[in-house]
């Protein structure tokens, strides 16, 4: 009995427990949908999935990264709309249907450039004017929104050469071709976050810019990246939105925005920067879409999802708050030292 | 010693009020309807709900939180009071508000029970509360709008009204009146009261609000529940504004007047904002579109420029405390 | 002294204000008190004296009612047995605590800082600009103190703030006052300032407890010392004829030799040379060399502008005119980077924030300055060769980790240092810059760390170590500066100058 609690206590102190966790909760969704929705564990459903989740996904894996450097990026989703718009305003300007693949991977170059740019000026001054990245991003947000606005006044613009739609809609040996985009995506930025410089100086500077920047780390050219690399991801995102729809319209994937950081959230991502894992925030993806698949093959609307997605990111923090309480009395019982443990993080908060 | 001094106005209230001034004066020159009573009277109308959100959204950020969730707060309010005075066989004004307001409390007490006993860190809570708010709303209602309200509730009570050379007339209406009431209320709790000076504490230095013995609890719930509450009677005037009950009408406008507000002044994180610096950002987006509408411009162009002003105006206030512009900090005294 | 004698004759007829007896407390299975008698008499000062984790801070937050006490404990307060004691209890009986980070907000006023008590309470009450004022001058005339009331506290220098912590207690009309550290950021001058502003509270009745890792001012200012050491109480001891080396015996237990280690440097090589260097407002004309296995003493008051000019050498700031060179060739830093490419370290004064990244793990801290030796294959990370090379530092290093992934907050302050002079130690420099560097670590540890750092110097480093903490450099340094103002006004070699003579130098 004991044995049995030490090894529990083992696998909930350890590093793992996120994704055991996440992957457990996962698959209590499925089997739940499972044996309530005859047509639930089906290859069309895991299909469908596969189809709707590289959208939520890829600007999700734009969020992660300025989450981690302490931050926060509001403007991936009209970010991931003006690079569409770019790809769009490319192929029109090379006949709209008639348009060849040179075209379509010249206006791809040209939204991804698009992505990096506005991620660059909104690094640049975040990193450099040391502003709030919350207010950043939302100001760059209204401004994208109103640049949108502006060119299409309000409406969609479509047209476009028909193999656009096997991106959006094809599949590779029976795989979507927007999950083989997303899961490339989500393992480069894997490995960015774990192997690269980039990757190592987002998670320091996310902790405590200041002691990186004394540690030899070239903080401001980092956090500038990170937002970079943010727009980068949201012009995939954007071009991946492009190619399902068919078309483009300002406010495409708007209701995504908060819900890319409840994905973060609920991966275990921290909220104050500095730790979080790519592999759990894909796991928490999953779970958030087979929620609302399952939902909707039961006949209820996404809102019904919306909603439990909430309601699903509460009970986890709950349960995490729990597990904190839980992990602090074992230390304390275990630690050598009757030491205070340092200082609460709310010191941090207060600042940025 | 001078036991009366004028309230100095420093900082980013004053280099807003500066801007206004400008705005005002160009918009003034430039057109010949900015200055017209009926212009003024409809920036008020306009503006009004906004600014209720706003002192509400401040007095949590001065808290140290943050709150995304209290514009859909609104809307849940609408729905629950227009189904409360219904069962109540028609309600009146009175009920409204005080229906709106517990309403309200109760939404904001949710995020706050969630911040305090839980530890969560209130931008996770609220985002939570947000999609829980606004998915329910949106699966109950099936996204049915309410256009069948009380009469009382529908009334356009007009407080003012003038005739304007033209023949038209100007008015200020009822969300005007109870705006400037939630402002005056919203001044005296954050800057007149005991409690005020609290919740600066707790935003300034919250390990140092605890050893003091501030109540860190009760802190959390005047922060969010006062927010819930101005989210409550705001959510109440936008319907009399707009004659019905849409379940998505105020979806995005927590990150519109969160800019706003901090625009003003409020700093994310905590112990500093004032209302004056609130409304004052409010009024300057306000004034902005309202400026570009009459100037001719087209009407997708607005959130564009405004964009650009809170862009411009960040990277200016930040310019000043980064130490760009070659002030060089004198390390010894 | 004479008036401390004054006032040890006085004691016996003073009444106890605080009695604390048989204190224990655990958390989890670990006792971090063992039945601990505490006892203060009105008008008193009393210093609790331990190294970190010897229980005092437990102490005082049971005595705050933050903690309560297993067992068999008795809380005495006026001869009155208190049973639960939580914080509001314990401020309404007068104890009250002055943290060593001062919990001050620092966007509040001056006057709303030290009036904060009246503010308490949910029950809306109006916070009156005049009533704060009031309270303010109030405490501030009894002190004979001036501070301007209507400034937010941000904007006040950190001895001033210490102050207004200070009044913020007063107004409250405390009976037992105690201090956590107040003297670790003030200059000479500041703190015999305030041990004035101490001496007057004891004389008008207010018992002081007194928590101090400087040893000299303990001795200075109390009365009686209380010793804890690893959860229990060692013994309390006369003020009078008690040595700072006999006391830290107490507290750690074991016995140290203070000696002087200077040796003489002057034909080795010179590492750097800075000439006529100059940073307008920070330091002035400082021209100094190090050579190679020197360890080179800066000292001064705080604020005399050595932290500026090592911030300077290590590239973060710019020297206005003037000009340093290392190794012979003439250097000019366009940021750290250049500085550490170079072969300078910086372990900067202030660890928490500056030193480590405190939340991320061990391993990451070290390796941070030196990513470049870890890229394997396609500029990707090599996991292998940073744990290699971590555990390389760990080990030559003695760091007593459970895990490289373990967070750097999880370890003392000595093992932080550790860690901290390990990451700049991976970076191979030529030339290490300590500033203070044993601030928040132990006794028994700091001299572990000037046992490393001697050592470094003995394997060729040069070594510029800064502190105001004048024994620190006469015993460790080869040569001390004495600089003033921004300006080196002298130099001084230990073993033919006594450190009676550099202290009064220092404090003229």
């Amino acid at each position: 009995m004991r044995d049995g609690w030490n090894r529990l206590g083992r696998i909930l102190d350890g590093r793992q427990v996120e994704i055991v966790g996440l992957a457990a909760v996962l698959v209590l969704v499925l089997v739940a949908f499972g044996v309530t929705t005859p047509r639930f564990l089906t290859l069309g459903t895991f299909q469908s999935m596969a189809f709707q989740l590289p959208e939520l996904g890829l600007l999700t894996l734009a969020m992660l990264i300025p989450i981690l450097s302490g931050g926060l990026n509001l403007a991936v989703t009209f970010s991931a709309n003006i690079c569409a718009l770019v790809l769009a305003w490319t192929l029109q300007t090379f006949g709209g249907p008639d348009a060849g693949v040179f075209a379509f991977a010249l206006g791809v170059g040209l939204a991804l450039l698009t992505g990096f740019v506005i991620g660059t000026v909104m690094g640049l001054i975040v990193a450099f004017l040391g502003a709030h990245p919350i207010l950043v991003s939302l100001s760059m947000m209204i401004f994208l929104r109103g640049v949108g606005e502006l060119i299409t006044r309000g409406g969609d613009i479509s047209g476009f050469p028909a193999f656009v739609t096997t991106l959006g809609h094809g599949t590779v040996a029976a795989i979507p071709v927007p999950l083989i985009i997303f899961v490339i995506v989500a393992f480069a930025v894997h490995i960015v976050l774990t192997r690269t410089r980039l990757g190592f100086a987002t998670h320091m500077l996310g902790s405590n810019i200041e002691a990186t920047r004394y540690s030899g780390i070239n903080t401001k050219l980092s956090l500038t990246l990170v937002y970079s690399l943010s727009g980068v991801i949201a012009a995939v995102a954007g071009i991946i939105m492009l190619s399902r729809f068919n078309s483009v319209r300002i406010g495409h994937g708007e209701a995504y925005l908060l819900i890319t950081v409840l994905a973060c959230f609920l991966g275990g991502v921290d909220p104050f920067g500095g730790f979080g894992r790519t592999v759990s925030v894909v796991l928490a993806l999953i779970i958030l879409q087979a929620i609302s698949s399952g939902l909707n093959l039961m006949g209820a609307n996404q809102h019904l999802a919306t909603g439990l997605w909430g309601a699903f990111l509460i009970a986890v923090m709950v349960v995490r708050w729990g597990l904190g309480r839980w992990r602090a009395a074992r230390a304390s019982a275990a630690s050598a030292s009757p030491r205070a443990p340092p200082k609460s993080q709310t010191t941090k908060e207060t600042a940025r | 010693m001078r036991e009366r001094r004028l309230p100095v106005i420093r900082g980013t209230e004053a280099w807003l009020i500066v801007v206004i001034a400008l705005m005002v004066l160009f918009l003034g020159l430039a057109t010949d309807t900015f200055l017209t009573v009926s212009n003024l009277f409809n920036l008020l109308n306009v503006s009004a709900i906004n600014l209720i959100f706003a002192v509400g959204l401040l007095a949590v950020l001065v808290a140290g939180g943050i709150d995304i969730s209290f514009a859909v707060a609104a809307s849940v309010v609408q729905y629950l009071t227009a189904l409360a005075v219904e069962q109540l066989g028609g309600g009146s004004w009175a009920l409204g508000f005080a229906l709106a307001a517990g309403f309200g409390f109760c939404l904001g007490a949710i995020n706050a029970g969630l911040i305090h006993y839980f530890r969560i860190i209130s931008i996770v809570v609220t985002i939570a509360t947000f999609n829980v708010f606004f998915g329910f709303l949106m699966f109950f209602t099936r996204g049915v709008s309410i256009y069948d309200l009380p009469d009382w509730w529908l009334d356009r009570v007009i407080l003012f009204e003038t005739q304007t050379a033209s023949g038209l007339f100007a008015e200020i209406r009822l969300p005007v009146a109870v705006m400037a009431v939630m402002v005056l209320l919203s001044w005296v709790l954050i800057h007149r009261l005991n409690i005020g000076r609290q919740l600066y504490a707790l935003g300034d230095n919250p390990d140092g609000a605890r050893r003091i013995g501030i109540n860190i609890a009760a802190m959390h719930f005047v922060a969010y529940g006062w927010l819930g509450i101005c989210a409550g009677i705001g959510g109440l005037m936008q319907a009399n504004y707009v004659q019905e009950v849409v379940p998505n009408a105020l979806y995005g406008r927590e990150l519109e007047v969160l800019a706003a507000v901090v625009l003003g002044g409020a700093r994310l994180g905590g112990g500093r904002g004032t209302v004056l610096g609130a409304v004052l950002g409010v009024a300057l987006i306000t004034i902005t579109s309202n400026g570009l509408n009459l100037l001719g411009v087209t009407p997708y162009a607005f959130q564009m420029v405004i964009g650009l002003v809170i862009l411009v105006a960040i990277i200016a206030t930040n310019l000043q405390s980064s130490g760009l512009l070659g002030q060089r900090r004198r390390v010894r005294s | 002294m004479s008036d401390a004698a004054q006032l040890q004759t006085a004691s016996a007829a003073r009444p106890l204000v605080l009695q604390l007896k048989r204190i224990s407390k655990s958390f989890g299975g670990v006792r971090a008190l063992r039945d601990v008698d505490f006892e203060i008499a009105q008008g008193e000062i009393c210093c609790l004296a331990g190294e970190n984790g010897s229980g005092k801070s437990t102490l005082i937050k049971i005595i705050t009612g933050v903690h309560r006490p297993d067992g068999a404990a008795e809380i005495l307060f006026g001869g009155r047995r208190l049973g639960a004691l939580t914080p509001v209890t314990a401020r309404q009986l007068g104890v009250q605590v002055i943290w060593q980070d001062l919990s001050l907000f620092p966007h509040l006023t001056v006057a709303e800082n030290i009036g904060f008590e009246q503010n308490l309470g949910h029950r809306p009450r109006w916070a009156r600009r005049g009533a704060f004022r009031a309270v303010a001058q109030g405490v501030l005339d009894r002190l004979g103190l001036r501070l301007p009331l209507d400034t937010p506290v941000m904007d006040l220098a950190i001895a001033q703030r210490q102050v207004v912590a200070i009044c913020r207690a007063l107004a409250t009309d405390p009976k037992v006052l105690f201090m956590d550290e107040p003297t670790a950021s003030l200059t000479k001058a500041e703190t015999d300032a305030l041990l004035d502003v101490v001496r007057k509270l004891a004389r008008d009745g207010i018992a002081v407890v007194f928590v101090s890792h400087r040893l000299a001012e303990v001795l200075e200012i109390s009365e009686r010392v209380t010793v804890l050491r690893d959860g229990a109480k060692v013994g309390d001891f006369d003020s009078e004829g008690m040595t700072q080396r006999r006391l830290t015996e107490l507290m750690t237990g074991a016995t140290f030799d203070d000696e002087v280690h200077a040796r003489d440097r002057h034909d080795a090589p010179i590492v750097l040379q800075t000439d006529g260097l100059t940073r307008r407002g920070e330091y002035e004309d400082v021209s100094i060399t190090i050579r190679q296995g020197e360890v080179l003493g800066l000292t001064g008051l705080l604020g005399a502008g050595r932290t500026e000019l090592a911030a300077t050498l290590f590239g973060l700031t710019q020297p206005d005119s003037g000009s340093f060179s290392l190794g012979g060739q003439r250097m000019s830093f366009a940021s750290n980077r250049d500085a550490i490419e170079a072969g300078i370290s910086y372990v900067p004064e202030d660890r928490l924030s500056l030193g480590l990244v405190q939340p991320q793990s061990i391993a990451d801290n070290i390796v941070a300055p030196v990513l470049k030796r870890i890229m394997g294959a396609g500029g990707l990370i090599d996991r292998r060769t940073k744990d290699r090379l971590v555990g390389h530092w760990i080990d030559r290093l003695a760091i007593k980790v459970g895990k490289p992934d373990d967070a750097v907050s999880m370890l003392s302050g000595g093992n932080q240092q550790r860690v901290v002079l390990a990451k700049w130690l991976a970076t191979e420099p030529k030339l290490m810059i300590l500033d203070a560097p044993t601030v928040g670590v132990d006794v028994g540890a700091r001299a572990a760390i000037f046992e490393i750092v001697r050592g470094l110097a003995e394997a060729g480093m040069a070594i510029l170590l800064i502190s105001d903490e004048i024994p620190e450099v006469y015993f460790n340094a080869d040569r001390v500066l004495h600089m003033r103002d921004g300006r080196i006004v002298g130099e001084y070699r230990p073993r033919e100058t006594s450190m009676t003579a550099l202290e009064a130098a220092v404090h003229a």
